[in-house]
């Protein structure tokens, strides 16, 4: 299979371009709802229309009435997303929380209001402040029919508005993974804005009783549907990344060739020409091992983790190098918030934290390598 | 089965019949390579084999139309091929500025009886090239070249220098550009010319780098007489053909980010080493992450490129992505072995391999176009912004 998109593929990516440099623009979206003082932080009436396009079944299979698209597919919204720095529940709720539910009992009962663009539904792993999977503490006691859960999440992002929670705790047999209900008795959820203006939440599980059939997948099997969960979730924030530094590169591009200092464009500097033609060939690397990670992702293959840990770790570090650029070379207008750029620089900042940032992953590279 | 399915499955078995065994063993420098010509000695039998098994099947240039000695391969099954050899270890069986460079070149801009006449003993190995570019005054500014070729009526006759001819000792031919218009704007007076290394006039002098190798000449044409059908392309417009020569070879200097086909991770080949090195083994993981993603980029272009879909200046950005990851690479395996890749002479170093490997690499971002042309041609082509 080729590297990069197919016809199919690219048509989706001009009506995605289309319909966010439109719909989710970031006067539309990101400012409005940050300047009303939102509690969820995002625009519901997109979210049904990502429902009505299809856009939220593209991970869902056609059997349940999804598109049963791809991994690509999902980065491709993704990526117009982060351009736009458009806030929207796509990422954890049509990514990482359908991947969860794939095959499991539960899709029934969630699948339709997502589908629909009326579900929110959140995940549920972090617990310090940062991103460590490998040693999540939550605990999940048997008690009656089902279990009883203890402990504490962070950045739950889309927790606030979540109805459901894709939640990771650690029973007697291992970790396992359960849906729990935003109205569950024993649950405290703390919605937190962020620097980006997003909501996270803080979550208290104070002896949350669930059902046996609250499980997904088997009891103890949770490892593997998590990093199923995780792979697709890092996958998709590396697309998403990859959209946040071309959109401030392009903002940055076009300013250098408006902006004029000592009677010549800004642009016409060798010292900055150089700088951005470096930005570009790091985004173009990072937008090819987020495509070559989606791809071997729908294929199944094996080297599917180590390639989402290479396009997470470098989309990170790349787009932080587009947004630091971004606001340097806009100089004093891109400390202001009237100007987007200062934007980007924040959702950089969080899209880094999210799913492990690019030390966890150049890490974990060299885990899977042996070393 | 799928065609292309068809094609994998007979191109295994075909490699694994005719691939010989000594073939299958990395290339452990770049005279353990073949480079073939006239005057190439073959280091065995395996060698020779494998050359002429491939090139009779036209697979030394697979996506060749098979009336200049190519396979006359789609892109996709061009991939396949690439990927079977990957996976079988065969080494490349033919290392060659003819395929990578001047090959494309004529495909594009040659007459029929040019194409005839030298893309199948490019196939086949018969005559190896150098490449006459760069000038003593002129190297990141090339178009400034004075190389003088002048029309006698019924040849030409050329005169002047070069500099940085790659094996311009070893080399049958030469494809050099000469000033052929010395009143018209710089870019506007440029032919590519085609001749034989045995002419008379032509001398080279091989220069010592700080590598301790000599992989570069000075060339020197005294009166040298050329036959007026070797200009490619038009008269005068020989900076066109150059301009898409040098796109195919940066292209050729990218895949040394690759490492050379050895493994990907360096993480992995270094070993032990990064145990007790915690900074070290962390600079060596940031590598592996950014040497992986130049791997996707590669795969990325070459496949943009068959489809025709490349930015025509995204070589340059390969190029200089390239170079300087393999820089780090080397910056990286020097750190790790510590003072046993300091050893110049010994044997246990294999003759200093490693320093000098590493010594090498510095070219990389100079040949070919240093990284800062490369910057420039991005800044202006892809990015367009002003007066670059």
């Amino acid at each position: 299979m080729p590297l990069y998109l197919t016809d199919d593929q690219a048509m989706l990516r001009d009506t995605a371009r289309e319909l966010m440099a439109e719909e989710g623009a970031i006067s539309k979206q990101l400012r409005k709802y940050r300047d009303m003082n939102c509690k969820d932080g995002f625009g519901h009436a997109l979210w049904r229309q990502f429902g009505e396009l299809g856009f939220t079944g593209v991970l869902i299979d056609e059997a349940d009435g999804g598109l049963g698209l791809g991994h690509v597919e999902a980065g491709i919204v993704l990526e117009e997303i982060g351009r736009n720095l458009t806030p929207s529940p796509f990422l954890v709720t049509a990514v990482a929380v359908v991947e969860a539910l794939r095959g499991a009992a539960q899709r029934e009962r969630w699948l339709p209001g997502i589908l629909a663009g009326e579900t929110v539904a959140a995940l549920a792993v972090d617990e310090g402040r940062k991103h460590r999977p490998e040693s999540i503490a939550m605990k999940a006691e048997r008690s009656g029919n089902g279990f009883k859960l203890s402990g504490q999440k962070r950045f739950v992002v889309q927790g606030a508005s979540a109805d459901v929670f894709v939640v990771a705790a650690r029973a007697e047999e291992g970790l396992t993974l359960f849906t729990v209900e935003k109205e569950a008795a024993g649950l405290d959820v703390e919605g937190v804005r962020l620097a980006d203006s997003s909501i996270g939440a803080r979550m208290d599980f104070r002896g949350v009783e669930v059902d046996a059939d609250a499980v997904l997948g088997e009891v103890g099997g949770g490892e593997a549907v998590l990093g199923r969960v995780l792979n697709a979730a890092r996958a998709g924030a590396a697309s998403e990344m990859v959209g946040v530094g071309s959109g401030a590169m392009a903002m940055t591009v076009d300013y250098l060739k408006q902006r004029k200092q000592f009677g010549k464009l800004i642009g016409e500097f060798q010292v900055l020409q150089h700088r951005s033609a470096h930005l570009y060939s790091e985004l173009e690397i990072a937008r090819a091992s987020a495509l070559k990670a989606q791809q071997l992702l729908d294929e199944g293959s094996p080297d599917a983790e180590a390639m989402v840990s290479v396009a997470k770790a470098k989309a990170g570090r790349v787009s932080t190098l587009a947004v630091q650029e971004g606001v340097q070379m806009h100089g004093g207008i891109g400390m202001t918030d009237e100007y987007d750029i200062g934007l980007y620089m924040k959702r950089d900042r969080v899209l880094n934290e999210l799913f492990g940032d690019s030390n966890y992953h150049a890490d974990k590279l060299a885990r899977l390598k042996g070393y | 089965m799928s065609d292309l399915e068809t094609f994998r499955a007979e191109t295994r078995a075909w490699l694994e019949a005719n691939c010989p065994a000594e073939m299958r063993e990395p290339v452990r420098d770049e005279g353990d390579a073949c480079w073939g010509g006239r005057n190439f000695q073959f280091k065995n039998e395996a060698q020779k084999l494998w050359l002429e098994r491939m090139a009779a099947r036209g697979w030394t240039v697979p996506d060749w139309p098979v009336e200049y000695g190519g396979g006359g391969l789609s892109p996709a099954e061009t991939k396949v091929l690439r990927q079977e050899l990957a996976r079988s270890g065969a080494r490349n069986p033919l290392y060659s500025f003819g395929i990578s460079m001047l090959g494309p070149a004529l495909l594009k801009y040659g007459t029929e009886e040019q194409k005839k006449r030298f893309l199948p003993e490019i196939a086949r190995g018969e005559i190896r090239w150098c490449q006459g570019y760069s000038e003593p005054n002129a190297g990141s500014d090339l178009a400034s070249l004075q190389t003088k070729c002048e029309d006698k009526g019924d040849h030409w006759l050329v005169n002047g220098q070069k500099v940085w001819t790659s094996y311009a000792d070893q080399a049958d031919w030469i494809f050099c550009l000469v000033r052929t218009d010395f009143r018209a704007p710089k870019h506007k007076g440029i032919s590519f010319l085609l001749f034989d290394m045995a002419s008379e006039g032509v001398s080279t002098k091989p220069i010592l780098l700080i590598s301790g190798y000599s992989p570069f000449c000075e060339t020197f044409f005294d009166d040298v007489k050329v036959p007026k059908d070797q200009i490619v392309g038009e008269l005068n417009k020989g900076w066109d053909v150059a301009k898409y020569l040098l796109g195919h070879e940066r292209e050729m200097i990218s895949g040394m980010g690759l490492g050379g086909g050895s493994a990907v991770s360096l993480g992995e080949a270094l070993g032990d080493v990064l145990a007790e090195d915690a900074l070290l083994r962390a600079e060596v993981a940031q590598f592996d992450v950014d040497a992986v993603a130049f791997k996707a980029m590669s795969e990325r272009f070459i496949d943009e490129l068959k489809a025709g879909q490349a930015h025509p200046a995204q070589p340059s950005m390969m190029k200089y992505a390239g170079t300087e990851l393999n820089k780090r690479r080397h910056e990286l395996v020097m750190a790790a072995g510590g003072s046993s890749a300091l050893e110049w002479e010994s044997e246990r170093s294999r003759g200093g391999k490693t320093a000098k490997e590493w010594l090498r690499t510095k070219a990389n971002s100079i040949e070919g176009g240093t990284s800062e042309v490369q910057l420039g041609i991005i800044a202006k082509r892809i990015l367009e912004l002003p007066g670059a």
